[in-house]
């Protein structure tokens, strides 16, 4: 189990080091930072000034071990635009990102597991239909309508919800409905593809000659193996919520982690736009990492290999 | 008093299909009674039929299932919930995956016990060591912190052997529970189940396709073709007096040291178990059998062939003994 562990480890630091390295080049593949930053109507004596203040005119590998050094202490320099500390910005804007995945992943649990529960059980039934039929619509829809369409329905004719902004939990009910949406298809045929494997296996044959209940068959044994490649793809479905918060964020107008980089990357911000790649970047490593975990306790197999 | 198994006329269909064709057999308290065949012969599905068990699909008749003098042929899903674990056990073919990856040995042995009898954990913790101690597993205690994976076959196949009796089940069916291990190891788990019987008294059901098994352990033998029994005799005078063509090909395709000569070709069946079309009617066996005749293909009639010894063929009685003087 340790050795699962450090191994696990290890591979997430080296990754999590290329993303660093990465991030950091293709800001300065995208042109002179000096002359993007200056802005159109300034002079080669701007220019210059600002390449000397930013430390742009150093060797690209001092400047480069200059920012992984700071990157790795949490020191992503200032923004251009906001005038405060990268840092200051991302986690003032991450608990709103992290809290929206969540309630949107919650969610989709909540929908995905026990639909896809029943749609294997009833195999090739009228119910199993309907419930693919559901996660196909889910599959087709772009979020950013259906963002539109509750914003509309939900916001404008019923009245019941905020249509856009950052502030209480009533905020959260529309982009979070959205973005489960987006996950509930994966998470449900998974759910059922998984279900009806472990349902025809061997074991679950011997749960019933031992007269278990129906219950305990479905869930205790049949679930529990089924839900191995669920948390894989839960997890996964996280890190795109996180990642694809940038739509959605935009959408609503929540002031998170995707908002922010929606006008970093508009005004040229470009600490702020490496700032925020590296931390979602990262958020989804460590999220893969605690899917291994995860993955590690419900199958005792995976703790020896 | 009446046998502890009774099945009489059981028929499972799966869509359009006959897999058993009215078989009946009966198993006594403290007795072993075997089933044999070839490979889709019926024999599992005849098993999963008596415990309930049947994939879906699967549909089942019968003119009498009585378990411990209980019809139980109306018994729904949850009554035979009841049943299966508790008073009836099975134990299956396949021990490398009938166990579930994501427990322990003790965590799947307990439960059955407390799922009937409502046994305090630790209890059923004792009880589970006890019976992997009597399966012949040494270290009990280690071996229920231990997970399937960490077994091997022969393990595993004692720890389903042992689970199948946390309950003192007055039946044991056991699906071919050796053909997937290797010979010491069947070996071993025969004796075990020889042994467990001795002591215990519980009838058991034993299907395989293996002759040597059946010769080493059963009382009684019941040969199946194509859904049917064909022959169903006393273990000694069926391997004495086969009186079945299909029972007599069956024994020649078995090697007897010391009977058989080095250089001899064994025997063997020509043909398959043909699949059994709706209406069909006459002898199954007919189209593979050297003594075929015109009247195979009319309804057969069971004769007795002696005490406790039936056969489902038109060759008339003591055929076999005139052709060979």
């Amino acid at each position: 189990m340790v050795k699962f562990l450090l191994r696990r480890l290890t591979v997430a630091i080296l990754v999590a080091l290329t993303v660093l390295t990465l991030s950091f080049l293709l800001t300065r593949l995208s042109g002179d930072l000096a002359i993007s930053i200056a802005g159109p109507s300034a002079t080669a004596q701007d220019v210059e000034i600002i390449r000397q203040a930013y430390g742009l005119n150093r060797p690209v590998y001092v400047q480069y071990l200059d920012w992984l050094f700071r990157a790795v202490q949490g020191d992503f320099g200032d923004s251009y635009f906001f005038r405060d500390r990268v840092s200051n910005l991302i986690g003032s804007r991450l608990p709103i990102t992290l809290t929206l995945g969540l309630i949107g992943l919650g969610l989709a649990l909540i929908v995905a597991l026990p639909l896809g529960i029943i749609a294997a059980v009833r195999e090739n039934t009228w119910i199993d239909r309907s419930v693919m039929m559901v996660a196909l619509i889910g599959q087709a829809m772009p979020s950013f309508w259906l963002g539109l369409l509750l914003m509309v329905w939900l916001g404008l004719n019923l009245g019941l919800l905020p249509i856009s902004g950052t502030g209480g939990p009533e905020y959260y009910v529309m982009p979070g409905i959205v973005l489960a949406f987006s996950a509930i298809p994966s998470l449900m045929r998974l759910t059922r593809s998984g279900m009806i494997e472990a349902l025809s296996s061997d074991y679950i044959r011997t749960a019933r000659a031992k007269g278990l209940s129906r219950l305990s068959i479905l869930v205790k044994h049949g679930f529990r193996n089924a839900a191995i490649p669920v948390v894989s793809i839960a997890a996964v479905q996280l890190g795109f919520m996180l990642g694809g918060s940038i739509v959605i964020e935009t959408v609503f107008a929540m002031h998170g982690v995707g908002y922010l980089a929606w006008e970093s990357i508009s005004k040229n911000d470009y600490p702020v736009v490496q700032a925020v790649v590296l931390v979602l970047a990262l958020i989804y490593i460590a999220l893969t990492l605690l899917s291994d975990l995860l993955n590690a306790v419900l199958d005792p197999r995976l703790r020896t290999a | 008093m009446s046998a502890l198994l009774d099945v009489r006329d059981l028929r499972v269909t799966f869509g359009g299909t006959a897999a058993v064709r009215g078989i009946s057999l009966t198993v006594e308290k403290g007795e072993t009674h075997c089933l044999v065949g070839e490979s889709g012969c019926g024999k599992s599905v005849t098993s999963l039929a008596v415990m309930g068990l049947l994939a879906r699909g699967g549909r089942r008749e019968a003119g009498l299932l009585s378990f411990a003098g209980t019809d139980i042929r109306n018994y729904g899903e949850r009554e035979m919930s009841r049943l299966r674990g508790d008073r009836m056990a099975m134990i299956f073919q396949e021990p490398m995956t009938s166990l579930n990856p994501a427990y322990t040995v003790g965590s799947q042995m307990t439960e059955v016990l407390r799922r009937h009898r409502g046994t305090p954990r630790a209890q059923a913790v004792d009880r589970a060591a006890e019976l992997l101690g009597r399966v012949g597993i040494t270290a009990p205690g280690l071996r229920l912190g231990q997970y399937p994976h960490q077994l091997s076959g022969g393990l595993r196949q004692r720890v389903m052997i042992a689970m199948a009796l946390m309950c003192d089940p007055e039946l044991l069916i056991a699906d071919e529970p050796t053909t997937a291990l290797d010979v010491t190891v069947q070996a071993q788990i025969l004796r075990l189940l020889a042994g467990i019987q001795k002591e215990l008294g519980l009838g058991i059901l034993l299907i395989t396709h293996d002759l040597g098994v059946v010769a080493r352990i059963a009382d009684r033998v019941s040969v199946m073709y194509a859904g049917e029994v064909v022959e169903s005799a006393p273990t000694a005078q069926l391997f004495a007096d086969p009186q079945h063509p299909y029972t007599r090909g069956l024994l020649t395709c078995v090697p007897v040291p010391g009977k058989v000569r080095r250089d001899e070709p064994l025997g063997s069946i020509p043909g398959m178990v043909p699949r059994i079309p709706p209406g069909y009617s006459g002898c199954a066996f007919r189209d593979r059998c050297p003594h075929t005749h015109a009247e195979c293909q009319g309804d057969i009639p069971r004769r007795a062939a002696g005490p406790g010894h039936e056969v489902l063929c038109t060759l008339p009685a003591g055929w076999f003994a005139r052709q060979a003087a």
